[in-house]
């Protein structure tokens, strides 16, 4: 009853493209937003920032990232973790080696590493499509890792292989605390997940989504096929780089270049296909799913009593189920389903 | 005859000399010629396989003819590239639909403006600037196509779920969101009703008679050929076997045999 958008007229083509085209929604979002900006900092335990909330935020930016490829543009990627690595290291990179480079920028710039690399093992896309391309995009996930394994400038020399993050400085004020690095992480994904959002409601994600549906159609009306792949790569990469860096200063801490193996490329993809492709909506649910149900199971599982081998191993059993339950009540991810139960609830509770 | 409004034939605005593709060893197109003049409806008719999609993918550059130039709007080349015809005014539609089938009906015909925006990218990305000027600008001529084509009620519904007949429309509303100097149309009515068929003739001529568009058009129901095309040219194999009025066209020996099979 209380979900309607009857009696909001659009009387312009502003009013009618904008992010949330209707009133509740926008309240609510602006209500989480708030909510997890002024409320969360003051209500929640260390624990539940540095094992559950930054992770969250760090996967959904990189499934963000990936999904802006794979779920927009239509190519497929299984090196995300790869592009993760390369915004961490060379975020640390420029930290160790400019002196007084202010943080933020090295984000940015490992960002911008992460997205030179990005458009270099794009390129393979321009010739080669969907299984193919994840093929040759596993040849990132397996170069950058021994590259960053075996070149130790990249480590700075540590004989462990081993980096350990700068800390957070930010104009004077110290990033120290989970408290402290949840609200710097959720600033950044607040940002970037709406910068997200204004290009592919612009002329930039039709022309992704244009060559993804029938990249053909695309080139004749003018798209230019190489521009829009490489453009999605290096957007993409980019959000993965940030969201690798942060991986590294706001989460681990210290990190070897094996924490952005394929299991986490992997992970991200999980990600990725159940909260939905093509949403952006979608890379927080898939996150949220990814990174919270397993943390929920053990809760639970746990508070059967029964003992931990078999918990453990109960866990995983029941957490692939829900993914295989998930992906056959709706293929098209969770942003689908939640898009489903509006659309339903808009008319409830009349049949018509 | 569709010479009810006043709309003038110009000039020659196309012209195709002595075009041949061959696929490997299989000749798509052997020494075609012929012209298109401006603001003119003109057809291509032919039976399966006689080249004629072939012949629209050598005009807006999909294919690279192995010989001879396409002279459009006074430009001569060999290797027209799809970005330079669209650039150039050509628009086209296919005939298996090509629409972006994830996107909204209002998204696929926005994304025919895409040569007209001017936002980079980065003004796009912050929603500043020319970005959201010119979105709305956009929104407003492809709003006007929209009600052209009485797409209305089907604005924001994916494409995917449309019936086979307004996605056909939602095609060429694309292709006029480009607002093309030529429109090159590949069996716009095949697989129509006679209501869907005649809405569509409507259309095209519409598009001909109110923005003076030059269009190119394949098409397989003769009825509808000879009755809005000012000329027709005639493939068969690969050749052009007739050229003229539809008056002429059809009494064309030739042509009467490549249909037919007389002697």
């Amino acid at each position: 009853m209380i979900y309607r958008e009857s009696g909001q007229y659009k009387t312009s083509y502003v009013n009618d493209s904008q992010i949330f085209p209707i009133k509740q929604d926008r309240y609510a979002v602006l209500a989480i937003i708030a909510f997890a900006f002024l409320v969360i900092p003051f209500i929640a335990t260390p624990y539940f920032f540095s094992a559950i909330l930054i992770p969250f935020l760090i996967f959904s930016l990189a499934a963000l990232g990936l999904n802006i490829l794979t779920g927009y543009a239509g190519q497929i990627s299984l090196g995300t973790a790869a592009f993760m690595a390369v915004g961490a290291f060379a975020s640390y990179n420029f930290m160790l080696r400019v002196p007084g480079m202010p943080i933020l920028l090295a984000f940015i710039l490992g960002g911008v590493c992460a997205a030179i690399v990005g458009i270099i093992f794009g390129l393979p896309s321009l010739r080669i499509r969907g299984f193919y391309l994840a093929a040759s995009t596993l040849a990132t996930q397996f170069f950058v890792v021994w590259c960053l394994t075996k070149v130790p400038w990249f480590t700075n020399n540590s004989s462990s292989g081993v980096i350990t993050a700068q800390q957070i400085q930010i104009l004077g004020f110290k990033f120290d605390s989970p408290q402290e690095k949840y609200l710097l992480v959720l600033a950044i994904v607040c940002v970037l997940a709406l910068l997200a959002k204004n290009m592919v409601r612009s002329t930039v994600g039709r022309s992704w989504m244009a060559v993804r549906d029938m990249d053909v159609a695309a080139e004749v009306i003018g798209f230019r096929i190489m521009k829009t792949k490489l453009t999605a790569f290096a957007v993409s990469s980019f959000y993965c780089g940030v969201a690798g860096a942060l991986y590294a200063f706001c989460y681990l801490g210290t990190v070897e270049p094996e924490a952005y193996n394929l299991d986490l490329s992997f992970r991200i993809l999980f990600m990725v296909i159940i909260g939905g492709l093509g949403s952006i909506l979608g890379s927080f649910f898939g996150a949220g799913f990814i990174v919270l149900l397993p943390i929920f199971l053990s809760f639970v599982v746990h508070a059967t009593g029964l003992p931990n081998s078999v918990t453990s191993n109960v866990e995983l059993m029941v957490f692939g189920a829900l993914i295989i339950f998930f992906l056959i009540v709706e293929p098209h991810g969770l942003a689908r389903l939640w898009q489903i139960g509006k659309e339903k609830l808009r008319l409830w509770p009349f049949p018509h | 005859m569709s010479d009810s409004g006043n709309r003038k034939i110009g000039d020659v605005i196309l012209k195709v000399d002595n075009i041949s593709l061959s696929f490997g060893g299989v000749k798509a197109l052997t020494n075609i010629s012929f012209d298109v003049r401006e603001h003119e409806i003109r057809a291509i008719i032919g039976p399966n396989g006689a080249g004629k999609s072939s012949m629209l993918n050598v005009i807006n550059g999909v294919y690279l003819p192995q010989e001879g130039t396409i002279t459009y709007r006074g430009e001569q080349r060999r290797d027209m590239n799809t970005h330079a015809a669209a650039a150039s005014g050509i628009a086209r539609t296919f005939q298996n639909i090509a629409l972006f089938t994830g996107m909204t009906v209002l998204d696929n015909i926005m994304t025919g403006r895409n040569l007209k925006v001017k936002a980079t990218f980065l003004e796009q990305a912050l929603w500043i600037g020319r970005a959201r000027k010119e979105e709305m600008e956009h929104r407003r001529v492809v709003e006007e196509i929209i009600d052209f084509l009485q797409l209305q009620h089907v604005r924001k519904t994916p494409v995917a779920r449309l019936p086979y007949g307004i996605k056909k429309r939602v095609e060429l509303a694309r292709a006029l969101a480009a607002e093309p100097t030529m429109l090159l149309l590949d069996e716009p009515m095949a697989g129509m009703n006679v209501e869907e068929k005649q809405d569509m003739c409507r259309f095209v001529l519409d598009t001909n008679d109110q923005f003076g568009t030059t269009i190119v058009l394949i098409e397989h129901d003769m009825g509808v050929v000879m009755d809005i095309s000012d000329r027709v040219a005639v493939l068969d194999y690969g050749k052009k076997i007739g050229d003229g009025t539809p008056a002429e066209v059809r009494s064309n020996p030739d042509v009467i045999k490549a249909y037919l099979g007389a002697h």
